[in-house]
């Protein structure tokens, strides 16, 4: 039987616009097995050039909607790390907390729209509003607090306004914390429920064994906001030493860059921080780990929501300890700091060259800053999860093609669907939108 | 029963926060859902429609040749069309770049690979194609957005104030940024986003673009009065409005 199966997905990319993939088996041959990103680039590397290091983190969030958080942690670490700024405790207290509403807010967008309709078989969470009205509900109402706690911390969610290079612009009231602290409490009874619920879905059965890459350091906690990089094939790097990591590249097929350690791919993400870091996520996020049949080293990639579910709880329950923290030490409010451009020099300057590496909801983000002795930025680089997820999610399409090749065409697309959002590249719903000939 | 008019979402250069905004209201989009039909958002959809859209929501700026292509396409497709957020309405941070030359640009970021990389001048909706309503702000202000979609429904204009942040900043009693030695982009800034970054102790950037008519002496009899050089804020003023040297 002659068959031709061509598909083409097309997506849009957090940073850079369109992508596609493309898949073409020929007589039960794949002869085409690709992850394309057809960039729209946005150049913020190149425009950082000639602003203030200080400005940094308030551009570079805007590369990403959804884990912008995220890169104004990096870049805030990053700025510091070139300026030779060491945060205090409680800013570094109160960026932890900033890092896990970030996460939870994140993989909740992830696990209840981009993934659940899936599970559920249907387009997108709006069909799910009168089959499962309950779901929807706590997961909007989950969604909400999750915006509501990055509201009281910092202004917003998309786009913070008070974490800035030196500390924060505010600081939370009393009051302030104990509301954070009630959220929490409602979101810790939504965590269980989503545990609950995702014990009872059946995930595609399917494994690829690759290098996971995320940060590692000796303390006991679970390593989100600093730390080396390490990887489970028992690699460790300093962070300012990142670029024997990524390794950049590129195919000849595809425009985007891609990255490779000490294999064909690496992986980051949840699912190679719970290989990393297992060990120290909170106890009741490892009850959950046992809930859900997770374990570690776990190789199928599908589960990297699972692993999300995984952080969700981690996340909640080191937040309301945060939080308790916070309260028995009082917050110190002498340290709120407007630095603007640093016009009124109360933050140091020097030229310097600095690195932020941080476990952003998708995986490990690095910011990379140069700046002169008046603070503007002469250098910039910017490493993303997505690009380095890119090769490997190519290997795994492969390796899953190759398994379930005489599947029909709906099955097969449905399943690389599935398989590219797993991996929660930004924007991965749009893998949806989809061309499909079968000649 | 009259049908619920039709809404879409698009994104261009951008970061998808404003989408992001729409879809972060929560339990408020089931309401919103009640009154429209969302036929196409592919941040939390897969849905997808042929036909004619009633709304167009469109995020992001125009910085390549496909892109005008697509654009112009929602527009012939669209009874109406939005600018949804600072990259779509003024152009945002996007248009930093076109403080550089575009060749230079490519070359840094993408190496010997920039070819691959085509790139045009940023550009606002707007610049592009007609836009019938604006919702401005790095990212847009929900209570603004449900204003405007009001607005839309009710087939009235929507005006975006003309006064600055200033005039909402002294309402929330904010303690002026000048006042406290630093620079702050509130005195041009047109207002409708309650002064928000203030609210939270940062100053403006002027993510929503310039007042239709700055007071310009005004402000810089406020530059004079604190000691701050006019060149130090253009800098500033191209954070977000670089763009608006391409309008006519």
């Amino acid at each position: 039987m002659s068959k031709y199966v061509s598909i083409n997905v097309n997506y849009l990319t957090r940073v850079e616009g369109h992508g596609n993939i493309k898949v073409e088996i020929k007589d039960g041959k794949v002869e085409i097995c690709r992850l394309e990103i057809v960039e729209s680039p946005r150049f913020f590397e190149a425009f950082l050039r000639g602003r203030s290091i200080y400005e940094a983190p308030h551009i570079t969030s805007r590369i990403c909607g959804i884990c912008s958080c995220g890169h104004t942690l990096a870049s805030i670490q990053a700025a510091e790390n070139a300026l030779g700024i060491n945060p205090t405790e409680q800013t570094t207290l109160l960026r932890k907390l900033l890092l896990h509403y970030e996460l939870l807010d994140s993989h909740i967008l992830h696990i209840y729209f981009l993934v659940a309709p899936d599970l559920f078989k249907v387009a997108s969470f709006v069909p799910l509003i009168k089959t499962h009205p309950n779901i929807v509900r706590y997961a909007l109402k989950m969604k909400r607090l999750c915006n509501e706690l990055c509201d009281i911390l910092v202004g917003r969610h998309v786009h913070p306004i008070s974490a800035v290079v030196g500390g924060f612009t505010k600081l939370p009231t009393i009051s302030e914390l104990e509301d954070m602290y009630r959220k929490l409490i409602e979101l810790r009874k939504y965590t269980e429920i989503t545990v609950e619920l995702f014990s009872k879905f059946n995930f595609p059965e399917f494994e690829r064994d690759t290098e996971y890459v995320a940060l590692v350091n000796d303390e006991d906690e679970y390593p989100l906001l600093y730390g080396d990089i390490g990887s489970t094939d028992g690699y460790r790097v300093d962070k300012h030493e990142y670029k024997n990591v990524t390794n950049e590249f590129i195919v000849s097929y595809s425009t985007a860059k891609r990255t490779k350690w000490h294999r064909e791919s690496y992986a980051v993400g949840a699912l190679a921080r719970f290989n990393l870091n297992h060990k120290k996520l909170h106890s009741k996020a490892s009850e959950a780990a046992v809930t859900l049949n997770l374990k570690p080293k776990c190789i199928n990639p599908y589960l990297n929501t699972l692993a999300q579910v995984v952080e969700c709880v981690h996340c909640t329950e080191d937040a309301i300890k945060i939080i308790e923290l916070l309260m028995q030490r009082g917050i110190n409010y002498d340290e709120v700091i407007v630095p603007d451009i640093n016009e009124k020099n109360i933050l140091p300057v020097r030229a310097g060259e600095g690195v932020g590496v941080v476990e952003v909801p998708r995986g490990l983000l690095i910011h990379h800053y140069e700046c002169d002795e008046k603070g503007i930025v002469i250098n910039a680089n910017c490493v993303i999860p997505t690009n380095q997820n890119l090769h490997n999610i190519e290997l795994d399409m492969l390796k899953l093609l190759s398994e379930i090749i005489n599947q029909s065409t709906d099955d097969i697309t449905f399943s690389l669907e599935m398989l590219v959002r797993a991996y929660d590249p930004c924007i991965s719903c749009s893998v949806h939108k989809l061309e499909f000939k079968v000649k | 029963m009259k049908s619920k008019p039709k809404v879409a979402f698009f994104d261009f250069a951008c970061c998808e926060g404003c989408q992001l905004q729409v879809a972060n209201m929560g339990e408020l989009l089931l309401e919103v859902l009640e009154i429209v039909d969302i036929v196409e958002f592919r941040e939390i959809m897969s849905e997808k429609w042929d036909g004619q859209f009633d709304i167009a929501f469109v995020e992001g700026s125009i910085t390549d040749e496909h892109a005008t292509e697509r654009v112009k396409k929602i527009r012939e497709r669209s009874k109406i069309l939005v600018a949804l957020g600072s990259c779509a309405t003024i152009g945002g941070v996007n248009g930093m770049k076109n403080s550089f030359p575009l060749e230079e640009v490519r070359r840094y970021v993408y190496g010997e690979f920039h070819k691959f990389f085509p790139t045009v001048e940023t550009k606002a909706v707007h610049q592009v194609v007609k836009v019938d309503y604006f919702i401005h702000g790095c990212p847009i202000y929900q209570p603004e957005f449900l204003t405007v979609l009001k607005c839309i429904l009710q087939g009235i204009p929507y005006y975006v104030p003309e006064y600055p942040v200033c005039v909402e900043c002294k309402l929330n009693e904010n303690v002026c940024m000048y006042d406290r030695g630093l620079s702050c982009m509130g005195p041009v800034t047109k207002a409708g986003c309650n002064s928000w970054c203030i609210n939270n102790g940062n100053i403006c950037y002027g993510c929503r673009g310039l007042t239709v008519n700055p007071n310009t002496e005004g402000f810089k009899e406020v530059l004079r009065k604190h000691n701050i050089p006019e060149d130090f804020l253009i800098k500033k003023i191209e954070m977000y409005n670089k763009c608006k040297e391409l309008d006519k």
